[in-house]
């Protein structure tokens, strides 16, 4: 099959060309998928393009400015132009910025790789005012040139047409064995840049105002900038937990009714452990994950919004300020917000982040933002224990605690994780999203999810059923049980913060998932959730104890997903193992002082 | 005309960019982004806190830290 590259500056509209490209098939994910390539460690996304009768694979390179640049990225591309045999590259320009973008495909041309060019954005190109001779281009480089809209599909026919047809001249691959030597110096690239641009480009009178300029000075204003950024904000985590939470609960309850009118009766005639553990631990593990998913798919969806619109990059330029005092950038502030829904597709979004050490510092922070999970303990807690009136204050008081933990935290490792990245950001013009690349991205990052939490979750569940099943001639969750001897180990740790035996396995399951959590009280407690559970928990602690139950649960390690996730990104174990040590350390010192602390002043 | 560096630009103001002084990584990128000599640089707007600057470069709008800003040098247009 014949092989062809994707390259191209960031923001020019890559990935959106490559799904277009590729298609429909993504959205099935039958033929997109994620591979190793000789000679790099990073993982490159790879799909199948059908040209006629002809088949190609089609790997998407990450964005890049230069070929002979210093980042980690840029490495990789000429890493892969040397190890991988091409018969074709596609190059990808931003059509409105070609008087900067053109180097790359001179650069191209020097490797004399095979290629074609695609200036995207056409359609932005004539608003902005600027016209190119594409014949011009096209005869200095050598190659087709093609105006394309990635976005509405403009001139895709042609584009195919062309690809086809490079395609069936080029039989045999090509392999680039020394980039270095092929390139030109900085200087000699640059004037011939700048020639091409004077023969091909004529850029009329300036763009003075228009759309994004008026929307900027509403958006980056110096005062109101941060409060409408706050509010948009938070109208995003109010709109994906409406509309989340309610498909959440009749997933769920889907999942609960198919357990009730189909599985229990076909399973009837197992023995009753057996059939515990295939529904209440495997079918329930796979339920857990499942009804994830709405929230999932809708957090991405709003996430795209604010990054396609172009936005995501003005919130970094509000933030900036603040974030570089702490040794983080803009970017990872918007990160952490995001982590108030979930903190792992927030962790999974600090891939726009190329520093190795600003990336695994925002990692770092991430956790201790107070995700909806958490939220549903503490609501749940704080209802039993507290008045109505105390209630609001306690629960802002373990928001305050969230922000502390991240700024602390921030400011103990920003030494060991130095960002010496220079911070320089294009600022995109605001853009309206389509809904089909929407969907299609969100769709693809919850199916992601999905595969990788899905063992994760399942054998957590797994294993709590286990635990407190174990040995099967006692009594379910009793202290008899795997699971309340391990209560009991706990003592000599957790009995200083208040937390008692049954408390401390709830924490245990909550290193799962902090949904577990409830759930866990309530088979130890004996009692169904709901109003029961809450008379039970408020017979048996007071308030310091739940606080300091609060208190840690709001700070140890978020859940298994998390950690998995901290380690698919950060490639390491020592590092995810930090994160968990730091959190569980912090969790326990603050629970700590708080518990000691009430306990000397009296309450 | 006097040359200064882009962190003395008001808003509004525009100049033409003298030379660049940066680590080598940091000069590739700027480069990249259009900061180059010769190239009319148009101050939009700067950040509170002395947060970053937000310019652009013909059809090139980028934000950049005052720390990378100090090493643009700019000659301002007569008034």
């Amino acid at each position: 099959m014949k092989q062809i590259a994707v390259l191209g500056m960031p923001n020019t509209g890559k990935s959106t060309l490559f799904n277009r490209l590729t298609g429909f098939n993504r959205l099935t994910g039958a033929n997109a998928k994620i591979g190793n390539w000789p000679g790099i460690t990073v993982e490159l996304m790879m799909a199948h393009l059908q040209l006629g009768e002809e088949r190609a694979e089609l790997v998407d390179l990450p964005g890049i400015y230069d070929l002979r640049g210093f980042s980690e990225d840029e490495s990789v591309v000429r890493r892969f132009l040397e190890h991988t045999p091409l018969h074709l590259v596609l190059i990808i320009l931003n059509m409105t910025q070609i008087d900067r973008q053109l180097s790359l495909a001179l650069q191209v041309k020097n490797l004399h790789l095979p290629g074609v060019l695609l200036l995207n954005m056409a359609d932005e190109a004539a608003k902005f005012g600027v016209d190119v001779d594409v014949k011009v281009i096209a005869e200095h480089l050598g190659m087709p040139v093609i105006p394309i809209s990635a976005k509405y599909g403009q001139g895709f026919e042609t584009a195919y047409r062309t690809i086809s047809n490079a395609l069936k001249q080029q039989e045999e691959p090509r392999l680039v064995n020394a980039i270095e030597k092929c390139l030109v110096p900085e200087q000699q690239l640059a004037d011939a840049m700048s020639s091409l641009v004077r023969d091909a480009v004529h850029i009329k009178a300036r763009v003075k105002e228009n759309w994004t300029t008026r929307l900027d000075r509403i958006l980056l204003h110096p005062v109101f900038g941060l409060p409408i950024f706050f509010g948009i904000m938070f109208l995003l985590f109010q709109g994906v937990y409406a509309l989340g939470t309610p498909l959440q609960d009749k997933l769920g309850n889907l999942l609960d009714w198919f357990r009730s009118v189909a599985l229990e009766p076909l399973l009837g005639g197992l023995p009753s452990f057996l059939k515990g553990f295939l529904l209440d631990g495997i079918y329930n593990g796979v339920g857990t994950v499942a009804s994830f998913v709405p929230v999932i798919f809708l957090f991405f969806l709003f996430m795209a919004i604010v990054e396609d619109s172009g936005y995501l990059s003005r919130s970094a330029f509000l933030m900036d300020a603040l974030m570089a005092r702490l040794g983080l950038d803009g970017r990872s502030f918007v990160m952490s917000l995001m982590g108030f829904g979930c903190n792992v597709p927030a962790i999974m979004g600090t891939r726009v982040m190329r520093s190795p050490g600003l990336r695994m510092l925002t990692m770092l922070v991430i956790p201790f933002s107070l995700c909806s999970a958490r939220l549903n303990v503490f609501l749940f807690m704080i209802t039993a224990l507290f008045t109505p009136r105390t209630a609001p204050v306690v629960l802002f008081s373990l928001y305050l605690f969230s922000f502390v933990a991240a700024i602390l935290t921030a400011a103990l490792f920003k030494g060991r994780f130095p960002n010496k990245e220079p911070f320089v950001l294009e600022l995109p013009p605001y853009r309206f999203p389509t809904i089909k690349h929407m969907i299609v991205s969100s769709w693809c990052q919850a199916k992601k999810f999905l595969l990788w939490s899905r063992r994760f979750i399942i054998l957590g569940v797994v294993a709590i059923w286990a635990l407190n099943n174990l040995p099967p001639n006692v009594p379910p969750a009793s202290p008899q049980t795997l699971s309340g001897m391990i209560g009991q180990l706990t003592q000599p740790v957790l009995a200083p913060l208040g937390i008692n035996p049954q408390l401390a396995v709830a924490l245990i399951f909550g290193f799962v998932a902090k949904e577990i959590v409830l759930g866990g009280l309530a088979v130890i407690y004996g009692k169904a959730e709901g109003s029961d559970l809450m008379g039970a928990i408020a017979h048996q602690i007071d308030w310091v104890q739940a606080y300091s139950f609060m208190l840690f649960t709001l700070l140890y390690v978020p859940c298994l997903s998390t950690v998995a996730v901290l380690k698919s990104e950060s490639k390491s174990w020592k590092f995810a193992l930090l994160s968990v040590a730091w959190s569980v350390g912090l969790a326990w010192v603050a629970s700590f002082i708080f518990y000691q602390g009430a306990r000397a002043l009296g309450f | 005309m006097s040359t200064t560096d882009l962190t003395s630009l008001e808003p509004g103001q525009t100049a033409t960019i003298v030379k660049l002084r940066a680590e080598v990584g940091l000069h590739q990128r700027l480069h990249a982004l259009g900061f180059r000599p010769g190239q009319q640089v148009l101050m939009l707007r700067r950040a509170w806190l002395n947060g970053p600057l937000h310019v652009r470069l013909g059809t090139t709008e980028v934000m950049l830290r005052c720390q990378e800003a100090k090493g643009v040098y700019t000659a301002k247009a007569e008034q």
